[in-house]
């Protein structure tokens, strides 16, 4: 069978449009630039009649040539895609070909912006998040990639290949090198992205890494939060003895070099000792006082609806907890018959330190907001009225952090997204043919020089998915600004 | 002022020795122990040669005990084998024990051997700072007055084309971590597949003789994740000092706008920024570990990932006390100086 080319037969029609979009683009930038250095600021004139006229002159016709160039462009990138749905599997190229394996997620993402759009003026934050562009880009980034996570990982769509099935003939080779022994043409027949080191499929494996992320990534910093606003609301709202202490512990923490502490943490020697498993035991405890004392402080005067609130929740949580620690094979292994599920090995000790990462500068941050919010009159009204501390703290002062919380939550998957790539990338934690991010990259560097595309695919993927979450923390923060 | 430096070297010192003990502790756990003994005399021993090995190696000794020999407090351990031959911590082959100190720790200035080096923990720790610091010292002129220009450019006039072009600039910097800048510089500059080869992908030679050649891919990708970070700071201390209220004043009185930017809001917008790179070397730490195990550039962080995957103790706590007096005195230096640029702020 014939090697796949980039833009199949779209390309004669296409790569000249792209070519030109790309050069006209690139030009009407540069003479806007120009000419904004050159020509004074538009000059606003009041009219005898009392209105405004504005001359813009030559500034207007350069940002519309902007505009026009850009409006080009993105309409070729669009054909491309629609190109490769609309035409027979093979017919579009690689782009194409990618393009149509990624349908499910482009019918996910129009239906999310249309429905959001919609009834954006209803839904609070979220809706005016799609007020601002940067916002808009971001989260569409993000969906991509949390609805290719889905797709793969619960529908098993999307992919071409086993992302840990080796073909053998395949390595290293290009994109769109041909399966041997495949004769139909169809998904399965070429190897997309090309093959990797041990001749897997690269485009495969990166979006069957999207999965591992969007799963670890997003817990992991949720439960950091967990940590960091149980510790950090008592040492804000105190401040004193406790504050000095939980501080200090928290900047030990962070004068650690991430990277030995990984090192310190995830080699197997000390995962035999059972450490990482007594810190998840330690770690994740955190969410159950958290929902405890929320539950207890709210409902304290009513102690029936108390009780029973806190005792099915904290029961359904605590096996949870219970299961999730105890893990076959380590220290802590007792629950037995009744154990849930059991997480694959290495993924709870990455789990254990990318928490424990997080969680002080969580902790510095929600202890700051609660030392600020904590001298406002609102909270002096709680304490007048005899509110009990706990009270306060997660019924008043946590509420009117949020908005600075939400950001930072954003920005914190995206880092701790950047650290499940570092300890993949030091060949920590994950075992080595997992198809993470990470450990892509570090597989695919060895050979950087001569075959680079196994390690640039996730390389990118990667970038994409942080930047999405870094642009939508940016839109978020500015809309939650406006209020 | 003083009692305020008093306080802030007493708690580095608490932090270090903190620290060094947990490091200490995690590194001697018994099966870290034991892959050492293995390592040493070979694979296929037993238990019990593995528990006399570590015994005449002075690993026999309870945690604190051997924590103060490597501080210094506590006297080196010593033993006497078949022959009769005294040896221990402190004496150094061919020495006479009798002349031999009694102390040997990081409080004598004796630092330990490298078990992967095969070498004095100091001299590895100061050659890699060495190479390190040049490292750093390009990165930081390179990425400063980069950072610096960016965010005063993109925070003089908030909201204009100019502003939104670098902020966004500045978003992608941040959200590209060194191993993903790292990877694509090699691919685009140094592979055969693209072509360019203008630069190499291994820093190597850069050691001894640095050249644009092969210093240039890793000084930029160190210094492009923090030059994101340090310009968005800028800018939004830039756009801040923007709107205060001499700044209006000094355009009411019609100063011209480039003057008004160097002259009256520059000094102002640049004291946030100065606490932010300060703070900001520590994580830089983090990215020259990716950076020298990417482009094999022997360095500090090349020293500790090595330390690290082969469980060198004493090399372990070396770099782990270095990078702590780096990341405390940092945070001092990042105060200090806050005091000194900002007349507003006082020292209790």
């Amino acid at each position: 069978m014939e090697p796949m080319t980039w833009t199949g037969s779209l390309g004669f029609v296409l790569n000249p449009l792209l070519l030109a979009g790309g050069v006209l683009l690139l030009v009407a930038v540069v003479l806007s630039v120009l000419i904004r250095l050159v020509t004074p600021e538009p000059q606003v004139t009041v009219s005898p009649d009392g209105t405004l006229a504005v001359h813009p002159g030559l500034r207007s016709y350069t940002s519309l040539a902007v505009r026009a160039a850009g409006a080009l462009l993105v309409a070729t990138l669009l054909a491309y895609v629609l190109g490769g749905i609309l035409l027979p599997w093979g017919q579009a190229g690689i782009v194409g070909a990618i393009a149509r394996r990624f349908l499910p997620v482009w019918v996910a993402l129009i239906l999310t912006f249309t429905l959001s759009i919609a009834y954006s003026p209803h839904l609070g934050l979220y809706g005016r998040l799609f007020d601002s562009t940067v916002g808009k880009i971001g989260f569409g980034l993000v969906m991509f990639w949390v609805f290719t996570a889905l797709s793969v990982g619960v529908f098993g769509w999307i992919a071409t290949h086993d992302p840990l099935a080796a073909v053998s003939g395949l390595k290293n080779k290009p994109p769109g090198i041909p399966v041997p022994g495949v004769d139909l043409l169809g998904p399965g027949s070429h190897y997309l992205l090309g093959g990797d080191n041990l001749a897997r499929d690269v485009f495969s494996r990166v979006v069957h890494g999207s999965w591992i992320v969007v799963q670890i990534a997003p817990i992991a910093t949720c439960f950091a939060f967990m940590v960091g606003i149980t510790l950090g609301l008592p040492a804000g709202y105190y401040g004193g003895r406790l504050d000095t202490a939980i501080s200090f512990l928290a900047n030990l923490i962070l004068a650690f070099p991430v990277i030995l502490l990984f090192y310190l943490l995830v080699t197997p020697e000390i995962v035999q000792t059972g450490i990482p498993s007594f810190m998840a035991a330690g770690l994740f405890i955190f969410p159950l006082v958290f929902v405890g004392v929320l539950i207890w402080s709210r409902y304290r005067t009513e102690p029936r609806r108390a009780m029973t609130m806190l005792g099915v929740i904290l029961a359904v949580m605590g096996w949870g907890y219970l299961s999730l620690i105890s893990q076959a094979g380590t220290p802590l292994a007792f629950m037995g018959p009744v154990d849930l599920f059991d997480v694959p090995p290495g993924v709870l000790v990455v789990f254990v330190s990318v928490v424990f990462v997080n969680s002080p500068t969580v902790f510095r941050i929600v202890r700051g907001l609660a030392m600020d919010i904590k001298t406002r009159d609102y909270v002096a009204a709680a304490q007048t009225r005899g509110e009990r501390p706990w009270y306060i703290m997660l019924w008043e002062i946590l509420p009117n952090a949020r908005g600075p919380l939400i950001v930072d939550f954003c920005l914190r998957i995206g880092y701790t997204t950047i650290l499940l790539g570092t300890l993949g990338f030091f060949g920590l934690g994950l075992p080595p043919e997992s198809p993470d991010w990470g450990s892509t990259i570090n597989a695919g560097r060895q050979l950087l020089a001569v075959f680079p595309h196994p390690a640039i695919v996730p390389a990118v993927a990667l970038l994409s998915l942080v930047l999405g979450l870094n642009l939508l923390a940016d839109g978020l923060r500015e809309e939650s600004l406006r209020d | 002022m003083l009692l305020f430096l008093v306080k802030r070297l007493v708690t580095m010192l608490v932090t270090a020795i903190c620290l060094t003990i947990v490091v200490f502790a995690l590194t001697n756990l018994p099966p870290n122990l034991e892959k050492i003994a293995k390592s040493e005399i070979g694979t296929r021993i037993s238990d019990a040669e593995v528990t006399s090995w570590l015994d005449k190696n002075g690993f026999g000794a309870p945690l604190l005990v051997r924590y103060g020999e490597w501080l210094g407090l506590l006297p080196g351990w010593t033993r006497t084998d078949e022959n009769g031959v005294v040896y221990g911590r402190c004496i150094r082959e061919g020495e006479d024990p009798a002349t031999a100190p009694i102390r040997c720790g990081v409080l004598q200035g004796e630092w330990g051997y490298s078990r992967v080096f095969r070498q004095e923990v100091a001299d590895v720790i100061a050659r890699g700072l060495g190479l390190t610091g040049k490292l750093m010292f390009w990165v930081l002129l390179v990425m400063v007055p980069g950072a610096l220009l960016t965010g005063v450019l993109a925070g003089m006039r908030e909201g204009s084309r100019t502003d939104r072009a670098l902020s966004t600039a500045s978003i992608v910097a941040t959200a590209t971590p060194e191993y993903v800048s790292g990877v694509v510089f090699i691919a685009v500059f140094t592979s055969s597949a693209v072509g360019l080869k203008w630069f190499n992908g291994s820093a190597t030679s850069a050691m001894d003789d640095a050249t644009l050649v092969n210093f240039t891919l890793p000084v930029l990708t160190v210094a492009l994740y923090a030059m994101g970070y340090v310009a968005r700071m800028t800018r939004a201390s830039m756009a801040e000092v923007m709107t205060a209220q001499y700044i209006r004043t000094a355009r009411l009185k019609g100063v011209s706008f480039p003057k008004i930017v160097l002259r009256h809001a520059l000094r102002n917008a640049l004291i946030a920024p100065f606490t932010v790179i300060m703070l900001q070397i520590p994580w830089l730490l983090n990215g020259v570990v990716i950076v020298e195990t990417l482009f094999n550039y022997k360095g500090f962080g090349w020293t500790l990932v090595q330390a690290a995957g082969n469980n060198d103790i004493d090399l372990l706590l070396g770099v782990s006390v270095v990078s702590v007096i780096v990341v405390l005195l940092t945070q001092l230096i990042s105060d200090v100086g806050y005091v000194f640029l900002n007349p507003r702020i006082r020292l209790a």
